[in-house]
């Protein structure tokens, strides 16, 4: 366990080192990104954008610039180009609002993807199987910013059942937090429903060929236990690794088209804002900061399959 | 020997078995008529795609399916097998008749711990026995069928067990409510040739404790000269040959068992040249041939496709 949660961090530091690089340089590489001139304005001398860029260290080489916004960024004293913002204190605030969205949303398309997952397979080939696959195929294609012009015209301009978006803290009001995130849920998982379910379908049908399987029925068991104690269990090893990841890489400002049309100052539509102004520092902290989740909750998925599946050791 | 007087305990008559595919239909078992008697060992000698397994599935009711076609009657003590409700068949399925499958590695799932698989066979045809003592008796087979310190190792998973192990666990799974007939699908295939024996003699001996028939399912004559008291002899889905291990190994009637017989080697005979062995294919059962049905006369040509 010890060795597995080194191991886990020394690859969690390669991946945080190789992201913050890879995107430092991209904003390095685009053109009209020079931050001395947005950080002066835009009626700003060429003798304040020489002292700014004097003051701020943009006319050293580039791997010192990295260096120094890599300090910045992990003493937390990291500042929007244009804002003068604190970012860690920007992403602090808007974490609440992404955690709201991801876990309700990941809950809801992992329960609703197994579900219909399983009931597609016990069917499969039947009628239910075939109206659950068209299903799942719309809701995988349908994109998600269409999706949510179309729940918020509906539900919310013209029949008023739902608002218009926005954001209500938990801590403020339960009641118009849950009725403010409920539209951007289902946006959200929409995509992933369908998704899991295909997964979820195909894996029940793989595990139902199983040897073992055949075993269970021989030994004269209900189908119904057959069914959960040996072909659910066993099919849900794929889909919990999925969701790990998929959950991880939602806090970490993947839902930026959700967060962006339901006007959700979440971390993902305050890294969509930042990458329109071409501002670096918060960017390459939004980026840092959803690799990390996905490294480690990569981590946790494997220390759920270690408990899912006792042939695979953490150790090893 | 078996009484044929008496009644049989599982009688299967006319029994066939075929198959929907895309490719058309497989008659994977055509017309097979067998008697077991109590606590009898029959061996089902053939090939492989010969219908033996399928016999054995079909039995435990585990070929039912919207694709298969299963006609003929299987009755196991006047209860008919092949007609019997699917909940019916789930209370004769492990508590009359029970199986142990070829490969011992796949077999067990492997997620669960032995303890809660043997647990769940007892407890689904003795509901009244609680997990403690059902996991005593779990212990008490898995004792009986070779497992050293089974106490300890019943919390084990499946993959801490050798290959060897689990088909002793599998042995003592399907003896747990002492069925009256155990088919055992070739329960040595895929093992050391060293515990081959080993398991064998465990079966058997088990089975003599438990008054349990056998029908023991196999490509290896050896193990139907150790093991049988009967042997039938099935090639392309169909009995060719049928009776005790002298009437097969020393009179056989037909070209097929000849060509069986005929591909041991034996340490105390002269090395051959080449391993000796019956040229060609089995015949394809979507076509399946026509000119040797019961073969009542030795033909002297068998329907085998060639390469």
């Amino acid at each position: 366990m010890v060795r597995f949660a080194i191991r886990r961090l020394v690859s969690m530091i390669v991946v945080l080192a190789a992201i913050s690089v890879l995107t430092f340089l991209i904003f390095q590489a685009i053109p009209n990104g020079d931050p001395a001139q947005r950080l002066a304005g835009r009626t700003a001398t060429p003798e304040t954008v020489a002292a700014i860029r004097r003051t701020w260290g943009f006319d050293k080489p580039i791997y010192d610039q990295y260096a120094i916004t890599m300090k910045k960024v992990f003493t937390g004293k990291v500042v929007s180009y244009t804002q003068s913002l604190n970012v860690v204190d920007e992403i602090k605030r808007d974490l609440p609002v992404t955690f709201s969205l991801a876990i309700g949303a990941g809950i809801i398309w992992l329960v609703l993807g197994i579900v219909f997952g399983v009931l597609s397979a016990l069917h499969a080939g039947g009628g239910l199987d075939r109206g659950l696959t068209v299903l799942a195929l719309i809701g995988i294609s349908t994109p998600v910013f269409f999706l949510a012009a179309v729940l918020l015209y509906f539900l919310a301009f013209k029949t008023g059942v739902f608002p218009n978006g926005g954001y209500v803290s938990l801590t403020d009001d339960p009641v118009q937090w849950l009725y403010h995130m409920i539209l951007p849920w289902i946006a959200l998982s929409v995509l992933f429903i369908g998704f899991y379910s295909r997964v979820m379908r195909s894996s029940i049908l793989d595990t139902v060929n199983e040897d073992y399987v055949r075993t269970a029925r021989s030994k004269g068991i209900s189908e119904r236990r057959v069914m959960v104690r040996h072909v659910v269990r066993n099919s849900l090893i794929p889909v919990i690794s999925l969701w790990g990841l998929d959950f991880a890489a939602i806090i970490g400002g993947g839902a930026i088209l959700t967060e962006s049309a339901f006007n959700l100052p979440g971390v993902g539509n305050f890294a969509a804002q930042s990458i329109g102004r071409l501002d670096v520092p918060p960017v390459l902290v939004v980026v840092m900061f959803g690799a990390f989740f996905v490294v480690f909750f990569s981590a946790v998925v494997d220390v759920l399959y270690a408990l899912l599946d006792p042939r695979i050791r953490l150790s090893s | 020997m078996t009484d044929r007087t008496a009644a049989p305990l599982l009688d299967v008559e006319h029994l066939r078995v075929s198959f929907r595919t895309e490719d058309g239909v497989v008659q994977a078992v055509d017309d097979v008529t067998f008697q077991l008697g109590e606590g009898e060992v029959l061996a089902v000698v053939g090939e492989s795609g010969s219908g033996k397994s399928v016999t054995g599935m079909t039995l435990m009711g585990l070929t039912r399916s919207p694709n298969a076609r299963i006609e003929g009657s299987a009755r196991l003590r006047g209860k008919d097998l092949l007609t019997a409700s699917d909940a019916e068949m789930r209370r004769i399925r492990g508590a009359e008749i029970a199986m142990i499958f070829q490969d011992p590695m796949t077999a067990l799932n492997p997620v669960q711990r032995i303890s809660t698989q043997m647990v769940e066979m007892i407890r689904a045809h003795h509901p009244d026995i609680d997990r403690t003592k059902a996991t005593m008796q779990a212990v008490e087979l898995m004792e009986r069928a070779g497992i050293p310190r089974a106490a300890e190792r019943v919390r084990s998973f499946p993959h801490e067990f050798s290959g060897g192990m689990r088909q002793r666990v599998m042995i003592a799974m399907a003896m747990s409510c002492s069925p009256a007939v155990l088919i055992a699908d070739e329960p040595t295939t895929a093992l050391d040739v060293t515990i081959q024996a080993q398991i064998l003699r465990e079966i058997k001996e088990l089975c003599q404790e438990f008054r349990t028939a056998v029908i023991m399912v196999t490509h290896d004559l050896g193990v139907v000269a150790d093991v049988a008291d009967r042997a039938l002899v099935m090639y392309a889905g169909r009995v060719v040959e049928q009776g005790t291990l002298d009437e097969v190994f020393y009179d056989a009637q037909h070209p097929y068992t000849w060509g069986l017989l005929g591909s041991i080697t034996r340490i105390d005979r002269p090395r051959p040249h080449r391993l000796p062995a019956i040229p060609g294919l089995p015949p394809s059962l979507l076509n399946a041939p026509q000119g040797c049905h019961s073969c009542p006369e030795p033909a002297t040509q068998l329907p085998r496709s060639r390469r």
